[in-house]
This record gives structure tokens, sequence and C-alpha cells, in this order.
């Protein structure tokens, strides 16, 4: 067995074991379901009746954003769970076992993407009975899902080095809650960035998200026909723009949270 | 004589803290060697270095031969460690816990699974295995994450502190349990806070404390340096202390130790309980009463206060010093 194959194979047994932790404690499946169908009614009734986007309604702008933000809150469960087990001493079991060094990160990380395609087909039925139409081909709607997946999963690889660095669930939480609700809110995803004042408005442009905010927006043909070209360039080009960000994310941190690991004792 | 372990001056610091001090350790083949010491002492930090987990700042170890830092990836292929703290997922089966450390330990399906019954019915866990750990007792818990040091059958075995936090029974149980586990051949290094532990399981028995060793030997020869077994009296009467102390020099092993104010003697013998009905017998003849008499034996705070002149009581809590626990960030480690 070559060390890559071994890699794989650890870090499925990693993942099989998280999965079968969602199966045994849904909890966490169902709350972490649960707040975007939350943030879809609430966006959409609440803000939807004040906010006026031009050639569209706010519901159909509003889905991709609300894609966005959630599917970047699951990926922070790759930091919390990852804290949970370096609290929890089992780190030390897997760091003793000859593993692939990579596999409980892979595991991870990749469990949790499983997790967001769960999510985002609820979240998809919620915004289609809330009047969201996909006014795209097939191809460019999946294109849309798994760019909005790809991101998310870049983006865990980011949580887990903060979740080995803070070792703590509760603190962890807490420190990602401060860092993804500006992410989020400073953004396209639930107004134009032209509305926005002058400095938040170059930071909603080059914030990565609005890019995959874009992206899933224009895949999933939820920018009316007509409405003016963005000015700032990775909006103008979002896939692209996303899947350069998600290089950069994954070339700095899959390294970076490797060698957190290496070094990661519980206690 | 061949070594399974084996480390030379072996320092680890947390900040200014010195958790390990230049730590000399040699564990023959086969046997068992009990690392006895407070908490704080560095034991778990030394079975961290053993086991990869922790990088020494200075020093050498080897296990099995392999270097701990060159070679630790061939090195965690022989080797089973079961930590302090039960190091299993509460949210799978028994079953699921030991097959996942079987396949990461690189067992085929099959193989995997067939180990972690027979593991599983080893250590009396056969009925429970297919149960969520979430629901096991802490006597499981510890069995179960002995059972998952044990999947790939390792040369070399470390077990930190396998019996703290046990109630007695679950201790007797897991005593058992290790006992025969060695009688197989198997190395096994055991860091205790125990000094009746060591003296049941190890051959010989390393005494740390401050981060380095300060005593070594088999139990009985750690016993002795400590001064072994001794008579405990009270005389009712202060008086009697000096006729009491001139009769039972017939039988005792060195100095008697007299104290007027609680009117107590301490009396070193050898002979154990044989002594005493022959000290009682004495007593008897002449009629002389006492209100308490017992046999002795050493304690591990006997041994640290022999030894380091300070109690073994002095740090609570977890096996390394304060500044450098968890809320610190990873350079303080």
């Amino acid at each position: 067995m070559t060390a890559a194959t071994k890699a794989i194979g650890d870090g499925m047994v990693n993942a099989k074991r998280n999965l079968i932790k969602i199966k045994r404690v849904p909890d966490l499946l169902v709350f972490s379901t649960l707040s975007p169908i939350m943030f879809v009614l609430l966006f959409a009734y609440v803000l939807g009746s004040g906010i006026k986007i031009p050639g569209t309604s706010y519901r159909e702008f509003l889905m991709a954003g609300i894609f966005g933000q959630t599917v970047i809150f699951g990926a922070t469960i790759t930091g919390s769970g990852l804290a949970q087990d370096l609290q929890r001493g089992i780190v030390d079991r897997f760091r003793s076992l000859p593993m692939a060094q990579s596999a409980v990160l892979v595991g991870r990380t990749t469990s949790d993407l499983a997790n967001n395609v769960i999510v985002i087909v609820v979240m998809s039925i919620t915004g289609l009975i809330v009047g969201w139409r996909i006014r795209s081909s097939f191809g460019e709607a999946l294109a849309g899902f798994a760019l909005l997946l790809l991101f998310a999963y870049a983006l865990s690889w980011a949580m887990a080095v903060i979740g080995l660095a803070v070792r703590s669930p509760e603190v962890f939480n807490n420190a990602s809650f401060i860092a993804v609700f500006p992410l989020t809110f400073i953004a396209n995803t639930f107004v134009l960035t032209s509305t926005l004042p002058g400095p938040l408005k170059v930071v909603a442009e080059w914030n990565p998200v609005s890019a995959v905010v874009q992206a899933a927006r224009e895949l999933f043909g939820n920018v009316p026909p007509g409405s003016p070209k963005p000015s700032a360039l990775p909006l103008q080009h979002p896939v692209i723009a996303t899947l350069a960000w998600c290089a950069v994310i994954l070339a700095i941190f899959v390294p970076l949270a490797i060698r957190r690991y290496k070094k990661a004792v519980s206690r | 004589m061949e070594f399974a372990i084996e480390a030379e001056g072996l320092v680890k610091r947390y900040g200014s803290v010195r958790a390990l001090d230049g730590l000399d350790l040699a564990v023959p083949e086969g046997t068992v060697m009990g690392l006895l010491g407070p908490n704080g002492a560095g034991k778990t930090t030394a079975v961290r270095i053993f086991t990869t987990l922790l990088e020494a700042d200075a020093g050498r170890a080897r296990v099995a031969g392999f270097d701990v830092k060159a070679d630790a990836r061939a090195l965690r292929r022989v080797i089973g460690l079961s930590g302090q703290y039960a190091a299993v997922d509460e949210d799978l089966t028994g079953f699921e816990n030991l097959d996942m450390v079987g396949r990461l330990y690189g067992l085929g399906r099959r193989s995997s699974r067939e180990r972690a019954r027979e593991l599983l019915a080893q250590f009396d866990l056969a009925e429970s295995g297919d149960r969520v750990v979430r629901g096991y007792s802490g006597g499981m818990r510890r069995r179960l994450d002995l059972a998952g040091a044990l999947v790939a059958r390792p040369r070399i075995l470390f077990l930190d502190e396998p019996t703290t936090g046990l109630d007695p029974r679950g201790r007797l149980g897991m005593w058992d349990v290790i006992e025969e586990l060695v009688a197989g051949g198997t190395t096994l290094l055991l860091t205790t806070q125990y000094l009746e532990e060591a003296d049941r399981l190890a051959d010989s028995i390393a005494v740390i404390d401050h981060g380095t060793v300060i005593a070594r030997g088999t139990a009985d020869e750690l016993k002795s340096q400590v001064g072994g077994e001794r008579i405990e009296l009270r005389v009712d009467s202060a008086s009697d202390l000096d006729r009491v102390r001139g009769l039972l020099s017939a039988v005792a092993a060195g100095e008697a130790m007299s104290d007027t104010r609680t009117r107590t003697l301490t009396v070193p013998v050898s002979g154990g309980s044989k002594t005493l009905i022959e000290a009682l017998r004495m007593l008897d003849a002449e009629g002389i009463a006492v209100s308490d008499i017992g046999l002795r034996r050493p304690t591990l705070d006997d041994v640290f206060l022999s030894l380091t002149g300070h109690a073994a009581e002095e740090k609570k809590d977890d096996d390394e010093p304060a500044g450098a626990r968890r809320g610190q960030g990873e350079n303080a480690r």
C-alpha cells in the first residue's frame, strides 16, 4: 500500500467515525439544518418586506446568500469537533497509532462536507417552498452547489487550525462566531454591495464570501437580466475568483493544520 | 542486555518549568517497569515522549530500538498506549472503537473485526460490545481503552496511571488484567502514584520527582531504603514508654522512636506479623496496657518523605506544571 492510499484509507476510517456520530447524536445535524430554515424564513419574510432588489424578488436574491452563510457555519463544525477530540484525549490515541498524520483532519473535513450536503438539500427544499426558483440549466445549478461546498471545504481547514489552537469547543464556538458573522454579513449575501457605504463596500466586494455567493447566484440564474455589472474584479468573474480563493485557502491552511495536529496533545 | 526502552538525559521544558530534568531510564525487554511519582513529577511527560506525542528538548530515547524522533512512524507500529484519561469515542460502541483502531493499525477489514470481538471477550466486554460507550462505567471504559492499546499485539505497552479514578473493585480487576498481559512477555512501562500498585505489578521501580529519577530498585529494595516495616503502638500511660522500649528492643531491627506527647512508640522490625505477635506476648506478660498497636508498611508518602524530604501530595491535578496547561497555547507546551 502506498503512502497516499494509506492516507486516504485512514482518512475514510476517521470520516466513518464522524458519520456514525451524526447518526447517533443527530442533534447537531437537526440544529444545523433548523437554523438555516429559520434564516430563510426570517430573511424572506422580515427583511424581504423591506429590501427591494431591482428586477427580481428578494427571496430569489436571498437564497444564494443564505446558502453561502450556512455552508460556512457548517465548516465551523470541523473546528469544534477537533477541539472536542483534543479535550477528550482521543487525539492522543490517534497520534500514537501508525496512521497517516493527515487522517484525522481529512476524515473530519470530509464528514463535515457530507453534513453540508445534507443541509443544502434541506435548505433547497425550504427555498423552493417559499418561492425560490433555479432559472438556469441543471448542470449550472449543480456547479453552483459544488462551488458552495468546495468553498466550505476549504474554509473547514482554516477552522481546523483554530480548533486545534484553542483546544476547547466552547472557546472555539465563541471565536468562530466573531469571525464568521462579519465575514458573512459584510458581503453581498443579504444586500446589494452597491448599497453599502464606502469602506464597507470595498470590503464586501473583495470578501471571498461575496465571490462564492455571486458565483452561486449567477449559476442558479438568480441575477436578473439587465442588472448592472459589478464594478469589482472578483465579482465580475466570480467562478474563477472562488476557485482561486479556495486554492489559496487550502494552500495555506492544509499544511498549517497538519503541522498543528502533529504537535497537538490533550490537556 | 537488550533494552526495550532506553532514555538518556531527557529534558522537557514548559516555559521556565522543567517537567523533565535529565531523565535516564532503561527497561529490559519482557519486564515491567513502574514509574512511581506524585502528580507533576513528569511521569506523563516521559510517557508522551516515548510514545512520540511530545518531542524532548534535549536527550535521546529509543523504544524497541527505534529513535523516538527519527523513527517515529516505525515505532508507533510496535507500541500500545493507554493514557490517564480513557481515550475512547463516547458516541461509538465498544466494538466500533476497537474496529476503528484496528483499521488504523493497518489490519484488514475482516481481521480487524475478528480482533475487536476477541478483545471484547478477553476484557469481559462481549455483552456490552454493541452498546454505545456513553453508557459504560469508568472501569469498562478503562478496559476498553486498554483493549484499544492491545489491538496490534504490541511488543511494548505504555500504561499511564491505569487505575487512577477507579474504585477499589475496578482497580483489582485492572490489576488482574495487566498481570495476565505481562505474563505473555510484553514489556510494560507503567506510571502510578500508588506504591502498592507498583509493588504488585512491577519487576523494578523508578521513583521520579521533579523530572528526574531519584531512586531505583525492586519494591522490596525501596521499602527497606525507606525503613521497611515497623510496629507502631500507643501506651495508656506515658511513663510506660521507656519500659516498653527496652522490652521490645529484643525484636527491634533498628533504633525505636518514642513520642511522650502522643504516648506512641515506633519500632522498626523485619519479621512481619510473627514479630507483632511476639511483641504482644511480651507486653501481655508484663501486664502493660496498650490502646493501639499495629504493623505498618511504608506508603508512597513514606517513600517520598524519606527520599525527597517533602510529601507526595505536593501538587494536585494534572501531571504537568500548572503554567503549561491548556489555555496557554501551544508554544508553552
